[in-house]
């Protein structure tokens, strides 16, 4: 077994406080997941993910290391993993979700900023998270104004790598951003010193897209009365896509889907048919924030999608894969990547448009817009949303909350007295 | 066979007894005290003789885990309590120890919407106990004494620390504490306002919870709100628990 102590220390990590960080994570996941009654079984895979989140994976970040290869951080859905995976890195996703790493991240940043941003910053300069601590590069993105000027404050503590989003989606910026998209590739040959082939970028793009398909396999089957699969454990299972192997990833994901679509034939479900079906829509939800979810599903409604970037965000459309040469390929990514509808574009109007599909989609009661305290662009794009959803009859409630425990009393409130008004 | 309401709250602990045919038998209300879930348990007595004991209010998933047989949010307990007293009710006014809410119902009765106040004591009946405690005033003589005085203090401050401390430079100022007593008073209004403009409000309007109770204030309410037809229940305290029990009356099997 490997010395997983000797190895956090070799990655100059506190692991006083990063022992703390681990003594808290199983009690929060025993409450969170293992008492849900009747989880499909495939879900051992991914509970065992989460017990070693430090350490198997992160040994196999090392291994990689080892041999000379290098890994790259990424803390948005915009960033195209299949370059840096060309390039012969690991990418694996950033985002921090939890309360323990927002006072660190509060030295160097305004408390009143969106938590995801503090946490991310404050895991890194906590040196608590092995993920931060094993990346030789950062990759942000220039999306809303917190993360593009946090980039600056990071990049005092380990290299980033910035990747220019446009704010708006007319030709040019596609243009844009597909120039963008070959920089991101230079970058990455540099990185680790191999050239990106058509081949390999080739194999890596129908990789993401069978890691997408897999995502949206699971998804569907959501669908399903009853439900055959919590909105908590496909939560947890597009969060952890983000890091894991992307091979074995497929695998156990395919094989959840595969059980999930037995018990649908079955007429099996985690919640009773008829349960009252929420679709979540918002803020990105990092792993461990499994704060709402847990909310909803504890008052017996069961979350059926996620409008987000740990949600459909993250998977929906695949990237053509009938490009042949460099040039294609790019396009076909710069063209993917610009499909996804997030709040910092305006105008916006592919997102609304998304979540009345979802809604009927995933036959949603309900909808709960998730938004993290001061993410304004969220925030702001509610009133559009709403006014949709309203229009059509569809109930909606907003949800605006950090990582903090403190509201959750009435936060459950709220959530039950929405629920309430579903059944 | 009798239906007990119990609405465990942050600042009292109101039970409603219901009689098969809906008729009240018994009503308690009690300070929560520091360990209100065996206030609450004390108060429901002798369990046997109820067919169901419903619990509402913050504490009413401990209650659920401990004696409760089963609960309802504070929201749709105030909006049947409220209906049931009040059967032209299509909005409620809540003010309670630590929230304030404001719900909208459909002509059925039904919850169409509903409001809360962000996690902050401003409006609130906790607000108003600071307040009244830093005017050296009782709950029972702030009406009273905003009454008697004139003038148009605001207070500025939204947050309770800071608005307790600008009560205090105002008094150091020399300000009429019936004045300053207006100025706090008004400013719950104005919290209320808002919340009811951002939902909408329908006549009638019913006021609950414990701030409904304070001598004198709904009536300071109406007129500051121009809310001229503003319904108070003879004890406001009581609606969330009479909705729970009532809840648990309209439950189908024994
Ligand atoms: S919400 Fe926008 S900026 Fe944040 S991760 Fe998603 S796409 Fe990126
Ligand atoms: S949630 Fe909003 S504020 Fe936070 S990082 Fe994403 S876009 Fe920025």
């Amino acid at each position: 077994m490997t010395d997983y102590r000797r190895m956090w220390s070799d990655l100059n990590m506190d692991l006083e406080k990063h022992d703390q960080l681990m003594n808290a994570l199983p009690l929060v996941y025993e409450d969170v997941f293992l008492r849900q009654a009747g989880r499909p079984r495939a879900m051992d895979y991914f509970d065992s993910v989460v017990a070693e989140i430090h350490s198997e994976r992160i040994a196999e970040l090392q291994a990689h290391k080892n041999q000379g290869g290098k890994i790259c951080g990424a803390f948005c859905v915009f960033v195209p993993v299949e370059i840096a995976r060309a390039a012969g890195a690991i990418a694996v996703g950033l985002c921090g979700g939890s309360q323990f790493w927002v006072p660190d991240g509060e030295k160097v940043l305004p408390r009143n900023l969106c938590p995801l941003i503090k946490a991310s910053v404050g895991a890194r300069l906590s040196g608590t998270c092995p993920y931060f601590q094993s990346c030789d590069l950062l990759i942000g993105e220039t999306t809303c104004d917190g993360k593009k000027k946090a980039w600056e404050v990071l990049n005092e503590y380990a290299p980033v790598y910035v990747m220019d989003l446009p704010q708006m989606k007319r030709p040019r910026d596609l243009a844009a951003w597909r120039e963008e998209t070959g920089l991101f590739l230079d970058k990455m040959e540099e990185l680790t010193g191999q050239r990106v082939t058509a081949e390999k970028l080739a194999v890596e793009i129908r990789r993401q897209n069978r890691l997408r398909r897999a995502l949206e396999r699971l998804y569907r089957a959501r669908q399903a009365d009853p439900v055959p699969v919590s909105g908590k454990d496909a939560l947890l299972v597009t969060q952890v896509g983000f890091y894991d192997d992307p091979d074995r990833f497929i695998e156990r994901t395919e094989a959840l889907a595969a059980e999930a679509e037995e018990r649908i034939a079955a007429g099996e479900g985690v919640f009773g048919a008829g349960a009252p079906r929420i679709l979540v829509t918002g803020t990105p939800m990092a792993i461990p924030n499994w704060k709402l979810h847990h909310i909803i599903e504890s008052a017996g409604a069961a979350v059926v999608g996620e409008e987000t970037c740990t949600g459909t965000r993250f998977f929906a459309h695949q990237v053509d894969e009938g490009g042949v040469t460099l040039e294609e390929q790019l396009q076909a990514l710069a063209e993917r990547y610009l499909k996804i509808n997030c709040s910092c574009f305006t105008p916006n109007p592919g997102r609304i448009e998304d979540i009345l599909r979802l809604v009927g989609e995933t036959r949603a009661d309900g909808v709960v817009y998730y938004n993290l305290q001061f993410c304004h662009g969220y925030a702001v794009e509610y009133h559009a949303v709403e006014k949709a959803l309203k229009e059509r009859g569809i109930p909606v409630m907003k949800v605006e909350t950090d990582y903090g425990e403190e509201d959750t009393g009435q936060l459950s409130t709220r959530v039950e007295a929405f629920i309430e008004m579903l059944r | 066979m009798a239906v007990l309401g119990i609405d465990i709250g942050s600042r009292t602990i109101a039970t409603v007894v219901l009689n098969g045919r809906g008729e009240m038998q018994s009503a308690a209300v009690a300070d929560s005290g520091p360990r209100p879930l065996e206030q609450a348990r004390g108060m429901t007595g002798d369990r046997h003789i109820f067919r169901r004991i419903v619990a509402t209010g913050y504490g009413r998933h401990g209650a659920r885990a401990g004696f409760a047989t089963g609960l309802v949010t504070e929201i749709k307990a105030h909006a049947l309590g409220a209906r049931h007293l009040f059967p032209a009710c299509r909005t409620v006014l809540d003010i309670g120890g630590q929230d304030s809410k404001v719900i909208r119902l459909d002509e059925a009765g039904r919850v169409a919407d509903f409001i809360m106040n962000d996690r902050c004591a401003a409006g609130t009946g906790k607000f108003l106990e600071i307040m009244a405690r830093g005017l050296g005033l009782s709950l029972n003589e702030i009406v009273a004494a905003a009454e008697a005085a004139d003038g148009d203090i605001t207070l500025n401050s939204m947050c309770t620390v800071f608005a307790e401390s600008e009560v205090v430079s105002l008094l150091a100022d020399d300000r009429p504490v019936g004045a300053v007593a207006r100025a706090v008073l008004n400013s719950i209004c104005d919290r209320t306002l808002n919340l009811l403009h951002r939902l909408g409000t329908e006549p009638a309007v019913v006021f609950t919870g414990g701030v409904a109770a304070v001598p004198g204030l709904s009536a300071y309410f109406a007129r500051r709100m121009n809310l001229p037809d503003l319904l108070v229940p003879e004890r406001p305290q009581l609606v969330g628990a009479l909705g729970a029990a009532l809840y648990g009356l309209k439950q189908p099997g024994a």
